[in-house]
């Protein structure tokens, strides 16, 4: 195995300045290699949005307490000095957002803020920038894209607009690609044509994609490997298929078996994890989980579980899971 | 449904259904250019549809098919400009059932559970405000609050007395049910009541809902983007698209075997959730169309693979094709043009 494009060792994050910190990252430790796609899978306030800005420092950081180790691309993110930042963001490592309509800028045209970005970073002027902004525009498959360089993002759907997010964020041939529930706010037929625009774009690319999502439909369709994030840890992780059909740890498992999906009866009722996420400024000890586990024993009351390897690449934190596998 | 829990207000029987919504038709109004002509959203455009009593009526759609504005035309939070509605045999409005007792009879639960609460009521007054303005003492109504807090599973003795920012996404939507159901309507309009939430509360919601359905012989309107949600839930499925019904029928018709090629686009377009045979291509390409200026003819067919000549002319007509199940589509209309369609 090569070294990873991304590794990142027992990241915590709290947010400070309300009455007690909030911890909303406790222990991430997760590596990517080039080309690969990732996907951190949570509810809200699990702490995957948090991670992921974190990997870019987009927390605020007079505010946020970040302790662990970033790396990317050999990098130390955590040591960047400000200018180093700048060059740092987009290069090497990019992101797109889940509103587009927020991310960008609405008094430039598209074609304008993606040049400017191509030739803030590299030295080149705007008409170069403009080219490689129509370049990238027939790459996300934006239709008559040399009218659409000149429009101004209000002029768009909201896929298209997404599409140029995803322009802009590739402006600067970034190795990494960093995607905070890019569909979510799309409709159903359109989040479809984005995701296989990712997938597409990472292969042809070579790409490495960490990918944001609550929804496991949509890691499916994206994701070589899941993390599942409760609480700002993740519970589970492995290879999209071991998830799916193997899921070992007592959340995922909830999970997957409370989705309404066609094959149910009619009538039939949902299983559901009882309660509901907890408190990031009051988090229990031991286990988050062990509050809402129907497997929870005292001990998960008090310890917290490490991470244990039960299948290559699938790890599991719970103190149970050597019995579990058996139910 | 269970005949024992017929309501003491129905009037049509059974068979009746409990609304029928005839040729519903809105139009918005939006700053035009200077010199153009003023422009128009042509949000609901003549949408027919009945409910059919204790049944959920599930509608899906994308975003300006025109489902939340038809939710708010029912409830008349919004005037429609055309159209009729006739709740269980009585015309609503002038004349027939007085609108007061139609909203009384009728209620909705929104997507935004915090929007939909005033920050500066209790959860139990907030309850027991409808009952109050309806006539009921307010001891008799705070009474029936903490009843139907605690069947929606929030124990009054804690939460009664809490104001909406003190609750969590999950518990604030069931106080939004209880406030729905505290003036026993008979007729439950779910906006995206779920949406919100997250995946392992929303399950709990959608079992809460069938729960009430069953024990206080409810009707859902049940609307949502989640066809898996939808499809649990619903016994029948509308599918709308840019302001008009592109199909209807039994929800296993119209996601198995669905007839109009848009209703099938999106249910190709749900993730697969197998890793192993994921989606290779997309059922449709593009966004969907601007409603200030639908397609002509069926408005469908800028982004529909079987689009011929006469669907830019000809809008089709919603006609069955089955047994409750109606499509509109030239393909299914005989001797309409198109090539798939039988002659006439």
């Amino acid at each position: 195995m090569s070294a990873p494009i991304v590794k990142v060792s027992n990241l915590t994050v709290s947010f400070l300045g309300g009455p007690s910190p909030i911890c909303a990252v406790n222990g991430v430790d997760l590596e990517l290699e080039a080309g690969e796609t990732y996907a951190l899978l949570g509810e809200s306030g699990s702490g995957k949005s948090v991670t992921l800005r974190a990997l870019m420092r987009l927390n605020p950081e007079k505010k946020t307490r970040v302790e662990g180790s970033i790396l990317v691309g050999g990098q130390d993110v955590m040591a960047l000095s400000r200018t180093e930042l700048q060059a740092f963001r987009g290069k090497t490592l990019s992101m797109v957002f889940q509103e587009p309509a927020l991310a960008l800028d609405p008094v430039y045209t598209l074609g304008q803020q993606i040049a400017e970005a191509v030739a803030i970073h590299e030295g080149v002027s705007q008409a170069e920038g403009r080219k490689r902004a129509l370049e990238l525009f027939e790459r996300v498959r934006i239709p008559s894209p040399e009218r659409r360089l000149d429009a101004y993002p209000h002029e768009m759907s909201g896929g298209m607009r997404q599409r140029a997010m995803i322009a802009l964020a590739l402006a600067c041939k970034p190795q990494v690609l960093l995607a905070d529930e890019p569909t979510t706010a799309l409709d159903a037929t359109v989040q479809i044509q984005i995701l296989l625009l990712l997938r597409e774009l990472q292969r042809e690319l070579g790409l490495a994609i960490i990918f944001v999502t609550h929804d496991i439909g949509v890691a499916v369709e994206v994701a070589d490997r899941v993390a599942v994030m409760y609480a700002g840890r993740i519970v589970e992780t492995g290879s999209v298929r071991d998830l799916i059909r193997n899921p070992s740890h007592p959340y995922t498992i909830g999970l997957l078996r409370s989705r309404a999906d066609g094959a149910l009866q009619k009538g039939a009722r949902l299983e559901t994890i009882p309660g509901s996420p907890p408190d990031l400024a009051n988090l229990p000890p031991g286990c988050p989980f062990a509050p809402r586990c129907r497997f929870a024993i005292d001990a998960c009351q008090t310890t917290t579980p490490e991470p244990v390897t039960i299948r290559d690449g699938q790890i599991v934190r719970c103190l149970r899971v050597g019995e579990l596998e058996a139910v | 449904m269970s005949s024992a829990l017929i309501s003491p207000l129905d009037r049509g029987g059974p068979a009746q259904p409990l609304l029928t919504v005839r040729g519903l038709v809105k139009h918005f109004a939006v700053k035009g250019s200077v010199f153009g002509a003023k422009a128009v959203v042509r949000a609901v455009d003549g949408v027919d549809f009945e409910i059919l009593k204790g049944e959920t009526l599930g509608v899906v759609g994308e975003s300006g098919c025109g489902k939340s504005t038809t939710a708010r035309l029912l409830m008349h939070l919004i005037a429609p400009d055309a159209g009729t509605l006739i709740f269980d045999g009585e015309p609503v409005g002038t004349g027939g059932l007085a609108m007061r007792e139609f909203r009384r009879q009728v209620q909705m639960v929104f997507q935004d559970s915090y929007a939909s609460l005033n920050p500066r009521l209790t959860v139990e007054a907030s309850i027991a405000f409808g009952p109050q303005v309806h006539g009921i003492a307010t001891r008799a109504a705070i009474d029936r609050a903490h009843g139907l807090l605690d069947r929606v599973g929030l124990d009054p003795s804690r939460f009664a007395s809490r104001y909406p920012h003190e609750l969590s996404g999950g518990q604030r939507q069931r106080v939004n049910i209880a406030r729905a159901l505290a003036l026993q309507p008979r007729l439950l309009i779910l906006d995206e009541a779920v949406s919100a939430l997250d995946k392992s509360v929303e399950a709990q919601v959608l079992n809460l809902l069938l729960d009430l359905k069953e024990e206080f012989g409810l009707t859902y309107l049940f609307i949502s983007h989640d066809l898996n949600v939808v499809r649990f839930m619903s016994d029948r499925v509308a599918v709308m698209y840019l302001g008009k019904v592109a199909e209807i029928g039994p929800s296993e018709t119209v996601f198995d075997k669905a007839a109009h090629p848009y209703s099938a686009a999106l249910t190709r377009s749900m993730p697969s959730m197998d890793p192993d045979n994921r989606t290779e291509e997309a059922p449709i390409a593009g966004d969907p169309p601007n409603p200030i200026n639908p397609p002509s003819g069926c408005r469908f067919h800028t982004r529909c693979t079987f689009a011929e000549a006469p669907c830019s002319a000809t809008p089709p007509t919603l006609a069955a094709v089955g047994i409750g199940h109606k499509v509109s589509c030239l393909m299914h209309e005989p001797g309409s043009g198109h090539s798939k369609a039988a002659a006439s």
